[in-house]
């Protein structure tokens, strides 16, 4: 990477961190943040115990328990060994100086949810955190990715990382999107379009008029999932609404240093004539609302779309893959997509779990009922987005409706808590993975957009939301 | 951490693609606070049926394939969640070298810092591998001369040179960046100038 001429965001954020290159060629790059949780930490900060070596920068580190913690009764975590993970994170945490948000604090939530609740992630930043949805904070124009758990011990041992600079790919993404079709959509598209190994090595740019009339909160779905397009990273330039977004939360630049900040964030965006390794183009009319039918997030299609036929794949080794998915998904070839009935609706993860989700949510189901053989539950992404839909009195609205309010975490997107789908039961599912097992052994996973989940949830089967009254 | 030199033994053919880490190691086994013990839950949902009982046609539950060192697998392995849990449960259950035409990024990396080789092979070499490893022939990887050899099949292996050291001598990865303590504190001044609030106290 030279130092002259046009540099794409990624570049700049990459040669400002660079603390120096290693005898052995490798790069030391330094983190600003560093988000800790309780799955992929304590073996991390057992082995500084080992090695009796500090953490560098306790007031660069912010922790919180999420992926294991009940959604229903806080007091008491039931599961002994979820139990002593979330003790284990507390005494780090407090031996080491580090603040944490514990169960009881209502600005506990996913990580990816509060680090830009708090106003943690800013532009220009180096985030990591021991979690692949790290990528979510990209949608501030911060270099955010996901670590190992050795990782997790190197920065908090040194505050830094040991990389190489990953690849630059853009994605644009240009013109209005079409009704019913939102982040969520875009993001199902992509993935859809490039394959999940598609951005392996790369970080990837979202750009184009689609993509900057978005919302902070929207950017931030179609950060999150970049890892299920193979990329570490995703990152979108910021601009005035992202500056608004951070302006007074808590950990927000001060008064004092507000203006500089922003000066320093308006000078990252991409230069016009920057050089990408890889260009994608695509036209916002190209995209449906999108439904994953298979058990990787690359297998998705329209809602209007059919399930496929493995005589579709253009190798065999795709065919084998599409025959295995339709009998873990006990789906059979060119069923529409709409006649798929359901058994569980789950609405929250670090992709969907924000205020606009729930407030979309609410919108679709508000003075309906969700289908009789339906179980629906809605689980916020921390305790400060449940604060806030409450004060909005969405919950009595999704209640109303049928759907279960919980408190804040990870929950059944990953199922590490007791909120899982049992075998066979099928999921209409507004998180990111839909991996065979992933909500629960034998579970089926059909990810999608918080609108359609909700219009799922009334019809009790996959529903076009642009047929929805 | 352990040194990876070279390896000798049959491999195991999993032809599948995609493998992610949640089929790797599932969920449930997360919540534990050490980095060992986990063999025994790799491939749990593919291993063992509804009732814990082992799956006898799964590769890894039969003699010999029980006893491999090396994994050959489709496309794209170790996709999804960056839990090290994954590489942590294969080298557990034996495993110290996998071979696929690609892996995920943080899984590669997750590898090395435990002392397992991955090898990124050509589609038409898996293919071979695969084979050779169906017909329970012995492989022999070498890391000094980035050589696999089965047979009469000889595939020579990149890897990026930092990390065919850190494995051949087992190197401590924090210990060498600590080495750097006086460049990391000069970067740090030169930052709290320039950019203030990344220092500010809340």
């Amino acid at each position: 990477m030279s130092n002259q001429g046009p540099k794409t965001l990624f570049d700049k954020i990459w040669s400002e961190h660079l603390v120096r290159q290693r005898e052995d060629g490798t790069n030391l790059l330094y983190i600003d943040r560093h988000l800790v949780h309780e799955v992929t930490s304590p073996q991390a900060f057992e082995g500084l115990k080992i090695a009796n070596r500090p953490v560098h920068r306790p007031d660069a580190t912010v922790a919180v328990a999420d992926h294991n913690v009940p959604t229903i009764n806080r007091q008491n975590i039931e599961d002994p060994q979820s139990k002593i993970q979330v003790e284990t994170l507390a005494q780090n945490t407090k031996q080491h100086g580090i603040q944490y948000f514990d169960l009881m604090d209502q600005r506990q939530g996913i990580v990816h949810i509060i680090g830009p609740e708090q106003g943690i992630t800013q532009p220009g930043m180096t985030i990591v955190c021991g979690d692949s949805h790290t990528s979510t904070h990209g949608a501030f124009g911060a270099l955010a990715f996901g670590i190992g758990t050795s990782e997790v011990e190197h920065v908090l041992a040194t505050q830094t990382i040991v990389q190489n600079p990953a690849k630059n790919m853009r994605i644009a993404v240009n013109g209005e999107l079409p009704f019913g079709v939102n982040s969520k959509d875009l993001i199902l598209y992509i993935i859809g379009k490039i394959g999940t190994a598609g951005g392996t090595g790369h970080v990837i740019e979202y750009a184009g008029s689609s993509v900057q009339g978005l919302s902070v909160e929207g950017r931030m779905t179609i950060c999150n999932m970049s890892i299920e397009a193979g990329a570490r990273a995703g990152l979108i330039s910021p601009d005035q609404k992202t500056f608004d977004y951070i302006k007074g939360r808590p950990y927000a630049p001060s008064a004092k240093h507000w203006d500089q900040a922003v000066e320093y964030w308006s000078s990252l965006p991409s230069d016009k004539e920057a050089n990408y390794d890889h260009e994608i183009i695509i036209n916002s009319t190209e995209i449906d609302p999108m439904v994953t039918w298979g058990t990787s997030p690359e297998d998705v299609v329209s809602v209007k779309g059919l399930v496929p036929s493995p005589d579709s794949a253009k190798n065999e080794n795709k065919k084998k893959s599409i025959e295995r998915s339709l009998e873990y998904m006990g789906l059979q070839p060119g069923t529409k997509i709409t006649d798929i009935k359901l058994d569980k609706i789950f609405i929250g993860s670090c992709t969907n779990g924000r205020i606009e989700d729930l407030r979309k949510v609410a919108s679709i189901v508000k003075d309906k009922k969700i289908a009789s053989h339906v179980q629906a539950m809605i689980v916020p992404g921390s305790g400060l987005v449940k604060k806030q839909a409450e004060e909005e009195g969405l919950d009595s609205i999704l209640v109303n409706a049928g759907f279960e309010w919980r408190e804040a975490g990870c929950s059944m997107c990953l199922g590490m808590n007791p909120d899982q789908l049992k075998p066979e039961e099928r999921c209409a599912s507004t998180s990111n993975r839909n991996f065979e097992g992933r909500q629960g052994r034998g579970g089926r996973t059909h990810l999608m957009s918080p609108e359609l989940a909700a219009a799922s949830a009334i019809t009790g089967a996959i529903a076009d939301i642009r047929d929805f009254k | 951490m352990d040194k990876f030199i070279s390896l000798q033994g049959i491999a195991a053919p999993l032809p599948i693609v995609n493998i992610d880490t949640d089929m790797i190691i599932p969920k449930q086994f997360l919540k534990t606070i050490k980095r060992t013990g986990l063999g025994v839950s790799l491939f749990y949902e593919m291993r063992y049926d509804n009732d814990g009982k082992l799956i006898n046609d799964f590769v890894l539950n039969t003699s010999p394939y029980d006893q491999s060192k090396i994994l050959i697998a489709g496309d794209n392995f170790g996709c999804g969640s960056s839990r090290e849990h994954a590489p942590w449960s294969l080298k557990d259950f034996g495993i110290r070298c996998i071979i696929s035409t690609s892996f995920a990024d943080i899984f590669y990396n997750n590898c090395f810092q435990n002392g397992i080789l991955p090898i990124v092979v050509s589609a038409k070499q898996l293919d071979e591998l695969m084979a050779a490893a169906s017909n329970q022939q012995e492989f022999q990887i070498d890391l000094p001369d980035q050589k696999i050899t089965v047979g009469d099949i000889s595939i020579n292996f990149d890897i990026e040179e930092h990390r065919k050291d850190r494995l051949l001598q087992g190197l401590d990865d924090i210990g060498i960046t600590l080495g750097y303590q006086e460049d990391i504190a000069v970067y740090e001044e030169e930052q709290k100038i320039k950019k203030p609030w990344l220092f500010q106290n809340k």
